[in-house]
């Protein structure tokens, strides 16, 4: 059966119980699922069975700014908890990327699939990725078992932190019902140096000089001959760094962003917006930083173009290249964009990790009915 | 502290065991002198002891490896062990088991400050780390308390914080990469160099595991540098309920100090009759510690302030300089040395959210009452980790019990306003038997599922962090 020709039933649980009595029905029948949030940050056409979205599972259960800690439901929208951190001036500080204008996908992001697929942005070089901030989870197993992980406190080490296996497993050990954040101040000032007419390895040069200072960049990403480094804090913390970092690249031309120019630049850098609107596949590699200049030069050579993020430690490469060639260069690489790329988007692991994630995948989901096929086993 | 009974089959072959691991190691690499593995009988949980059947002290990954098959195809538990400083038991031997210790496991293996890591063999100590990266001016951040003496593969198992993880995480959050060593002898990389990867958390969730799925053998760790200055305060208020408002109001200002410290009124008196810190005498004392330039710290600390005033404080101290930074920290950081005097203590772990603490600490007030023994508080407040420290007579019976039932009842209460058994201590075999408070029965039967995935047999650490009826049936699996 082509995916042209799946006839899919969409279902729209309201409730955890509703949710895990569908699973557990699937579990049952060894029916398969393809899980999701909004559906915004996989194409996914080619899983097996029944669609099940958690987006009808909506709403914010606590939100205490004093604690830095919001608890909400997965089906919540990603704007709507954004928008509320902004009325008490924090914010997610990992800047979850929206990727609907790479992947042509419509719907809403919601925080359960943002969590589902670690989704992590810019400010991840100083401040972590999304598993840094996610503090627990309440999930639905393949058994349709309702579980729980971790909690909403800051600090908790009890017991084995399996919110962090759920989070970037992309719905395949369970699918999220209920998610606790840890929320931090949104900066009171940004600004951005943009550095123009480098190439990748003077780029990497300024991220490397920029970040071995502590004026806490939280933003450092190159593209088509301008390296951008942002950074961020409070209205006199903002000026003095400005002042040191433009002395650092004084050999350079250099422009100040302002705050409006700074968050439309990273807003469009988070959602690789330069690659947006075609069709052409997306690879995402996390390198070690020193080894980016090279590996952008190898990737360009199969054709297409390629940008940096996270100081030179993240390569974008929006190219033609086959996936064999692309992993020869880059074993990390993972295929964000398919452009009619076919095979595993995930890169291989080595043997014994993938013996491992496949263990667990059977704890998990002992029928395999979780996003079949999206994930290795 | 209930511990299986040993098991009789693994000490009457105890020569061989010995024998086996003396085959594939070093010969200094293996102790079973009664009088030198009794140095290894317990962590700095010493109320519960035992020496174990031998100690193996590798110097590389491969005589993990090797200690570690041996171990596994003979059935023999191993318990890792870091330099012993757990306030859980997570280290503490059983006479049927090996210890393997990581102390001779010390190099720094790799420097890099352009690719902002470092890696080591995790037998190096915490505070080591950030010593070796100062000439380059860069450190490590997770800060414990024990850091002079804990070491890298300890604060993975445990994923250790200390005062300055309000700012810059713990353990798990610094952590890119590891080599881990499983109970078939077996040799596994996770992450590395790289800031991301993909596929499942396997890294994540050995961060904290309490050695309960490999023992970890070398790390890359995540470095950052140093920043140009820090300058603690002190603010001291007439009312526990005030000063936890107070943490609330520089949280939600916008300022993000890298620490913010409590003490509680039964803390400062002992504070200052052993350290004269000239702390003020009032009920709760909060130490705020803020970092960057100089006009950078006098623009946060004059924040502080504002939102300190508006809470009319007894006392605003702050520091102008490096010696009344270290009068402000001074009885901080002799608190645990002070309430030590004071008589024998255990000190607790618990997580709250924030704006439970003015709850938590009334309640934990009413019990002192209830169970007739002092308590004092000093703790991270920004993040709701708690210590209460319970005084005891160690030497009257039955008071060791009358504390740890008090401090059970307390880690209850924590559950209950919303937080966790453990912050940074670990579950060890000290909060074993209250993990059925924070996690229903399914919960705890998926976390030791995926044990069985890394230790089918549980010879790794077992009998810690589950309930031991509820980890019967999987240990079990061990003796068939």
């Amino acid at each position: 059966m082509t995916s042209e020709t799946i006839s899919r039933t969409t279902n729209t649980p309201k409730t955890e119980a509703e949710l895990a009595e569908i699973v557990a029905g699937h579990f049952a029948g060894c029916q398969p699922l393809r899980t999701m949030g909004g559906g915004t940050r996989v194409q996914a056409d080619h899983i097996a069975g029944d669609t099940l979205t958690t987006r009808a599972m909506s709403g914010v259960v606590t939100y205490e700014p004093g604690e830095m800690t919001l608890i909400a439901r997965a089906g919540t929208p990603l704007w709507e908890i954004e928008a509320m951190l902004v009325s008490e001036g924090q914010a997610l500080a990992f800047e979850p990327p929206d990727l609907r204008g790479v992947l042509g996908s419509d719907g809403t992001p919601t925080i359960g699939g943002m969590v589902a697929a670690n989704a992590s942005g810019p400010r991840g070089i100083m401040a972590g990725a999304c598993r840094d901030h996610l503090l627990g989870v309440r999930f639905v197993d393949g058994q349709g078992r309702v579980l729980k992980n971790g909690g909403r406190v800051m600090k908790n080490v009890t017991g084995l932190d399996l919110s962090k296996l759920l989070c970037g497993s992309f719905g395949t050990l369970g699918i999220l019902t209920e998610v606790a954040m840890k929320t931090l101040p949104h900066a009171q000032a940004r600004g951005t140096l943009a550095i123009r007419g480098v190439d990748d390895a003077e780029a990497l040069r300024t991220f490397t000089t920029a970040l071995a200072t502590p004026f806490e960049i939280s933003g450092a990403a190159f593209h088509d001959g301008t390296a951008w480094l942002r950074i961020e804090g409070l209205p006199p913390q903002l000026a003095y760094r400005q002042k040191r970092l433009q002395e650092l690249f004084g050999a350079y031309e250099i422009t100040f962003l302002d705050a409006e120019a700074t968050v439309t630049l990273w807003r469009d850098l988070r959602d690789v917006a330069h690659f947006a609107g075609t069709d052409t596949p997306l690879w995402r590699v996390p390198v070690k930083p020193s080894d980016a200049p090279a590996l952008t030069a190898s990737l360009r050579a199969l054709g297409g173009q390629t940008s940096l993020d996270w100081g030179g430690g993240l390569i974008w490469y929006c190219g033609p290249g086959e996936a064999s060639a692309v992993r020869d260069i880059a074993p990390h690489a993972m295929l964000v964009r398919r452009g009619g790329v076919e095979g595993s988007a995930f890169p291989r692991q080595s043997a014994a990790v993938e013996r491992l994630s496949q263990e667990l995948r059977r704890k998990f989901d002992p029928a395999g009915i979780l996003n079949p096929g999206l994930m290795g086993g | 502290m209930a511990m299986p009974q040993p098991d009789e089959r693994i000490l009457e072959r105890a020569p061989q065991i010995v024998t086996a691991l003396r085959g594939v190691l070093p010969e200094d690499a293996v102790i079973d002198d009664p009088q030198e593995t009794l140095a290894y009988e317990c962590d700095a949980l010493t109320a519960y002891r035992c020496a174990p059947l031998a100690v193996v002290l590798p110097r590389t990954t491969a005589e993990v490896a090797e200690a570690m098959r041996v171990c596994g195809v003979m059935g023999v538990p191993v318990v890792p062990r870091g330099a012993g400083t757990s306030l859980a038991g997570g280290a503490l031997p059983t006479a049927d088991c090996v210890v393997i210790g990581t102390a001779r496991l010390n190099q720094v293996l790799e420097i890099d400050t352009d690719n902002r890591f470092i890696r080591v063999q995790t037998g190096v100590t915490n505070l080591s780390v950030s010593e070796v990266l100062e000439p380059h001016g860069f450190f490590y951040a997770p800060d414990p308390s024990s850091q002079l003496a804990c070491t890298i593969a300890g604060n993975i198992a445990m994923n250790s914080g200390g005062a300055h993880c309000l700012k810059y995480g713990v353990t798990t959050n610094n952590l890119m990469g590891a080599t881990v060593v499983l109970t078939t002898g077996e040799i596994v990389e996770l992450g590395g160099a790289e800031l991301a990867s993909s596929g499942l958390d396997l890294l994540g969730l050995l961060c904290g595991s309490e050695g309960q799925l490999g023992i970890v053998t070398e790390a890359f760790l995540r470095i950052l540098p140093r920043p140009e200055g820090a300058r603690p305060m002190l603010i001291g208020f007439d009312s526990p309920e005030v000063a936890g408002e107070c943490v609330a109001r520089i949280i939600r200002s916008g300022v993000l100090p890298v620490a913010i410290e409590y003490m509680d009124e039964p803390c400062l008196r002992a504070v200052e009759d052993f350290a004269q810190a000239g702390y003020p005498k009032c009920a709760a004392v909060l130490i705020v510690e803020v970092e960057g330039s100089p006009d950078e710290i006098a623009d946060q600390i004059a924040r502080i302030r504002a939102i300190a005033d508006e809470l009319e404080p007894v006392e605003f101290r702050e520091s102008r300089n490096a010696d009344d930074a270290l009068a402000i920290w001074k009885g901080r950081k002799s608190a645990f040395g002070a309430m030590g005097r004071l008589g024998d203590y255990i000190c607790l772990d618990g997580t709250v959210p924030v704006g439970q603490l003015p709850h938590t600490l009334r309640r934990i007030g009413e019990l002192s009452k209830q169970h007739g023994l002092e308590v004092a508080n000093v703790f991270h407040a920004g993040d709701g980790n708690m210590h209460p420290l319970i005084l005891f007579n160690a030497n009257e019976p039955g008071q060791l019990e009358r504390a740890e039932a008090f401090g059970a009842d307390i880690l209850r209460l924590c559950v209950e306003v919303g937080g966790c058994l453990t912050g940074e201590h670990g579950v060890g075999v000290e909060k074993r038997d209250l993990m059925d408070v924070q996690y229903d029965a399914p919960d705890l039967a998926m976390q030791m599922e995926v044990k069985d995935v890394f230790d089918p047999t549980w010879i790794l650490n077992p009998a810690k962090v589950f309930p031991l009826q509820a980890s019967a049936a999987h240990r079990l699996k061990a003796v068939q």
